[in-house]
This record gives C-alpha cells, sequence and structure tokens, in this order.
C-alpha cells in the first residue's frame, strides 16, 4: 500500500523502462515475446500459402481409405481395401519394377556420365569455356519439349535419326513404340536434359578444389586414376551424393518424359507408379484407388532423401573439418 | 562426342524450323530457309494465346514466391528458433513431393472451389515448385551477410525494416535475381500441373505443344517453331544467370 507510487526497489529502473516503451518503441530493442514470435510472424505468409498445399495432402490420405470416384456423387469408406486391392496386384509390383528400373539407369548414366564430362571440361581452354556456357541448354528446356524434340528426331519420315540409322542399314528401329526399346527411348532423353545437372554441380566442385595436395600427388608420381581415387572423390563426395540426391528424388517420380513419348505404353511396359495413379485417377476416374499408388511412392521418396541428406551433412563434415 | 549429343537436337530443331512443307521430307541439310512457319504460327493467334498464358502463370508465380519468401528466407537464416531446421526442411521437401500425389486431392478441391483451370490456381500449385528455390537459395545468401552490417546500422538508430530495405536488399539483389529466373524457368518448363490443374482456358506452351503432336498433323515445320519459341526464352535467361548456376541448381547446398 505504502509502495504505490514509488518504485519497487526489487525491480532496478522498473519506471524507467515503462516511461520509454510508450512513446517511441522502435528506439528501444524489443520485448522478449516480440523476439521470440517475429520469426514465425515473418514465416507466416510463406507457411500459410503453403499449407493451403499441404491440407490437400493430408485429405489424400483419408480419401485412400474411400472408394471415391470422379463418376459418382456419393462414396463410402473402405478401410483397407484400396492397399490390399494394389498390393495384391500383379501390375503394381511391376509399375515399382519400372519406377526403379526408370531411376536407376537415368540416375546411373547421367552421374558417371556427367562426372566423366566435368572432369573433361576442368581445363581453361577457351573450347571448355565456351562448352560450360551452351552444355546446360538441355537442361533448361521443358521434359516434355524435349520429348517432342526427340520425337521429331526419330520420326520415320522427317527424322534426322531414323535417316542416319536407315543408312546403316537399320530400319526397324521402333523407339518407344517397341516395347524392348521403349525404357532405353525414355531413359535416353531423360540423359539428354539431366545430364547437365550432374556436370555443372561436379564441375563447381572440381573446380573449387585446393591446388596444393594435387601439386604434391604430381611429385610423388602417382598416376592420374590413384589421384581421382584418393584425393578428388573423396573431396567432391558431398557435392556427387547432392546430384545424386536430386536426380533420385526426381527420377522416381518422372511422369512428363514417359507420358509424352508412351502414355505409358506400349501395353503397360513404361507404367510407372505416378502413370498408374494417372490412369486410375483420370481415364478409369477411381480417385480411391489411384492415390495408394502415389502416397506409397511419397513414403519411399520422404525415408529415402532423410538418410541421403543425413548421410550428405555428414560426408560434408567430414571433407571440410578433419 | 557429347557435345554433339547434347548439341545436336536443339540445332536441327532451329533447322527444321525454317524448312518449308515441301522440303521436309527429301532434304536433309541443304534447303532453301523459310520463316513460313513462324508466319503460320503466329497468324493464328492461338499460339500467341498459349504463351501469354505462360508468361502470366511463370511471372505471376515468381512475384508470389518472392513476396512471401524472401521474408522466410531471411527468417530462417538470422532467428535462432525452435524447429527452424524442420520448417526449412518441409520447404525443401516440396522440391522432391511427387507432384502427381499433390494433384489427385487438389483436382478435386479445385473443382470443388472453383480453382480450377484458373490462373491462380497455377499460380498457387507453382509455389510447390517455385518457393523452395527462392527459400532455400536466398537463405544462402542471406548467410553470407554479416550480422555485424545489420547491428552497426541498427546501432545508428535505422529501424529494423529500413535496415531490411537499405542493406540486405541491395546485397543479395544477384543471388535474388537468380533465384527468381531460376524459378521461373522450372515453372515454364511444367507440364504435369498445367495439364491436369488447367483446362481449356488456361493451356501453356508446353500442353499446347503436345497437343500439336498427338494431332495427327504432318506440319512437322510448325511443331519445330513452336518448340524453338518456348524454348528460347529459358536458353537467353540461363545464359544470364551462368554465375549463380550452380548455387542456385543445388538449392544453396553448394556455394559454387
Amino acid at each position: 500500500m505504502s509502495s504505490i507510487g514509488r518504485p519497487d526497489p526489487s525491480v532496478p529502473f522498473a519506471d524507467l523502462a515503462n516511461a520509454s516503451a510508450t512513446p517511441n518503441s522502435d528506439k528501444i530493442p524489443p520485448i522478449p515475446f516480440m523476439r521470440k514470435a517475429r520469426p514465425y510472424l515473418i514465416l507466416a505468409p510463406a507457411l500459410l500459402l503453403t499449407i493451403g498445399i499441404l491440407i490437400p495432402f493430408f485429405i489424400s490420405i483419408y480419401y485412400s481409405l474411400t472408394n471415391y470416384s470422379f463418376k459418382y456423387k456419393d462414396y463410402s469408406f473402405v478401410g483397407l481395401e484400396n492397399w490390399t486391392q494394389m498390393l495384391t496386384d500383379p501390375l503394381f509390383w511391376h509399375s515399382v519394377w519400372v519406377t526403379l528400373q526408370y531411376a536407376f539407369f537415368s540416375t546411373g548414366v547421367e552421374m558417371l556420365l556427367g562426372i566423366g564430362i566435368a572432369l573433361m571440361l576442368n581445363q581453361d581452354t577457351r573450347l571448355s569455356k565456351a562448352l560450360r556456357m551452351v552444355l546446360i541448354f538441355p537442361l533448361m528446356i521443358a521434359p516434355v519439349i524435349a520429348t517432342l524434340i526427340w520425337q521429331l528426331m526419330t520420326n520415320n519420315s522427317v527424322g534426322v535419326i531414323a535417316y542416319a540409322l536407315r543408312s546403316i542399314g537399320i530400319d526397324n528401329f521402333l523407339w518407344g513404340a517397341d516395347p524392348k526399346t521403349a525404357m532405353f527411348s525414355v531413359v535416353l532423353i531423360d540423359v539428354w536434359v539431366n545430364t547437365p545437372f550432374v556436370i555443372v554441380l561436379v564441375l563447381a566442385g572440381l573446380r573449387s578444389l585446393p591446388k596444393a595436395p594435387f601439386e604434391s600427388a604430381m611429385v610423388d608420381g602417382g598416376s592420374a586414376w590413384f589421384t581421382f581415387k584418393t584425393l578428388t572423390l573423396p573431396m567432391i563426395k558431398p557435392l556427387l551424393l547432392i546430384a545424386l540426391l536430386f536426380r533420385i528424388m526426381i527420377s522416381l517420380q518422372e511422369f512428363s518424359i514417359i507420358f509424352a513419348l508412351t502414355r505409358g505404353g506400349p501395353g503397360d511396359t513404361l507404367m510407372s507408379l505416378p502413370l498408374t495413379a494417372y490412369n486410375e485417377a483420370f481415364t478409369y476416374k477411381e480417385l480411391g484407388t489411384a492415390l495408394p499408388y502415389m502416397l506409397i511412392l511419397w513414403v519411399f521418396i520422404y525415408i529415402l532423401s532423410y538418410y541421403l541428406i543425413r548421410y550428405w551433412s555428414r560426408a560434408q563434415k567430414n571433407a571440410s573439418g578433419s | 562426342m557429347y557435345a554433339l549429343f547434347a548439341l545436336f537436337p536443339l540445332f536441327w530443331m532451329l533447322l527444321i524450323s525454317f524448312k518449308h512443307d515441301r522440303e521436309m521430307f527429301n532434304t536433309i541439310f541443304v534447303f532453301h530457309p523459310t520463316l513460313e512457319n513462324y508466319r503460320v504460327l503466329f497468324s493464328t493467334g492461338e499460339y500467341i494465346g498459349y504463351f501469354m498464358n505462360n508468361v502470366f502463370v511463370s511471372v505471376g508465380a515468381v512475384l508470389l514466391s518472392l513476396v512471401v519468401g524472401v521474408p522466410a528466407a531471411y527468417a530462417l537464416a538470422r532467428f535462432d528458433f525452435k524447429g527452424k531446421e524442420d520448417l526449412a526442411f518441409t520447404f525443401l521437401s516440396f522440391r522432391f513431393a511427387p507432384e502427381m500425389l499433390v494433384i489427385l486431392p487438389l483436382f478435386l478441391i479445385y473443382q470443388r472451389i472453383g480453382l480450377y483451370d484458373t490462373a491462380f490456381g497455377l499460380i498457387w500449385v507453382f509455389q510447390l515448385i517455385s518457393l523452395p528455390f527462392i527459400i532455400w537459395i536466398l537463405r544462402g545468401y542471406f548467410e553470407d551477410i554479416s550480422p555485424e552490417i545489420e547491428h552497426a546500422a541498427r546501432v545508428d538508430g535505422y529501424s529494423w525494416w529500413r535496415v531490411f530495405l537499405k542493406i540486405n536488399m541491395p546485397l543479395i539483389k544477384p543471388g535474388m535475381v537468380a533465384a527468381a529466373l531460376l524459378s521461373f524457368i522450372f515453372v515454364w518448363n511444367n507440364f504435369t500441373f498445367a495439364l491436369l490443374l488447367a483446362g481449356q482456358d488456361v493451356v501453356t506452351t508446353t500442353v499446347a505443344s503436345l497437343k500439336y503432336i498427338s494431332s495427327d498433323t504432318v506440319h512437322y515445320g510448325q511443331m519445330a517453331a513452336a518448340v524453338t519459341i518456348s524454348a528460347l526464352p529459358e536458353v537467353i535467361l540461363a545464359l544470364l544467370i551462368q554465375k549463380h548456376l550452380v548455387r542456385g541448381l543445388s538449392m544453396g547446398a553448394v556455394k559454387g
């Protein structure tokens, strides 16, 4: 009672802080609550925008447990029926196999080719400088457009590749139309589009390498392969992992190249998981049965990326730390 | 050899886009160049419409991403707060989310709330592509700016907002331009979202080009011209951002 009007001795300068807080509040450091909330407030718009897209994602888990169809208004809860149906369908396992094959071959070829080309371009000649600039063009072109270009080139009546093959006596190469060469054709287009991605990343890694260890290796007379294996490779490993991560994640869910070239055909030769889900949802109009195909792919991609990212951050620490 | 493999298809495409339909079947490299294909392509007005659609939704998507993404990138770079890395990873994971998984439920919802086949609907879903680029690339650029500079400006009496506009923005501008152009290219190239979440009204060039080839036309020259026109902006943009390409493509993971 008696302390009213008098500053509380236990809180020094309490009145001072109060007095200056009201008139010009932007001159003093923000109060703790605002400081804590500020990063979240700044992030809020970006979060809101993406939550709008994430909500459908959770809805899709629910719909995968129903027999929702674009054909009828009503739908009912069917439990795990869609899931068990998918897992017992041999076509599902075929799709998994196609998806993995596609990702394995395209990523594998792109990594090997990308590393090789990057090693060759890692010189300061005028030619390699110019090539570094133009070789990224395929990467900038839409995969669908790239597919169209290849389709035109292999077209039997006007295609230049078809012409070249004919002139050396091969005239029954059917590319995407033949089950035997369909996978080769789509992987070829994927390789054409995405190898520059690996080249660009590996080149950046090669160019940032320190010079000294390589000079001493040269003095010691190590062979080129030995230097590459013991010096270059460990040093650019984090970079290779990043390239691998991006390529695997994206090739596992590739839709546009396969769709543009063959629509998943001939027959169901190229029916990867995204193509099958597309078919279920937009050809048969069954949303309920389409969703499990994509959910299972997403779970797989999520787990794989989680481990690859952890492995990458460890590799990066090793490369820069010790 | 690889250079031939990588560049010849583009060269050939450009070449036959100048080739008249009459010469298409009986000549390879030697022919009389003509602008006929381009003239036909533009005279219908249809293709210009697709092109403008594409420009509109791509620019819209990138601008929206910049408005919400730049502050987000700053927050992720500067502040230490609970769940920071989880949030950052969430944004990155959009880049790896299967497009088809997003499309299936969105198709349903868009039709119900009237966003199906609208420019805004596409711009919104394109945030999945452009926002991770903007946030992750710019986060790296913000981290490169020493907090000391900001502190010094704050001590001099500038408000937080002024410091952000006058000190940070000019410093990250080159990175921001690169991130914006790169995400523009990838949004422009997108096919799956544009095919399935837009119908008749908002056709983009990638979707239109596919329709060209499946419509049994034999106007290969026009097709080549259409492909050339839709690939041209990207090739030009790619040359502009050479210096930032590595950092951009790896979403800031590699500081090239």
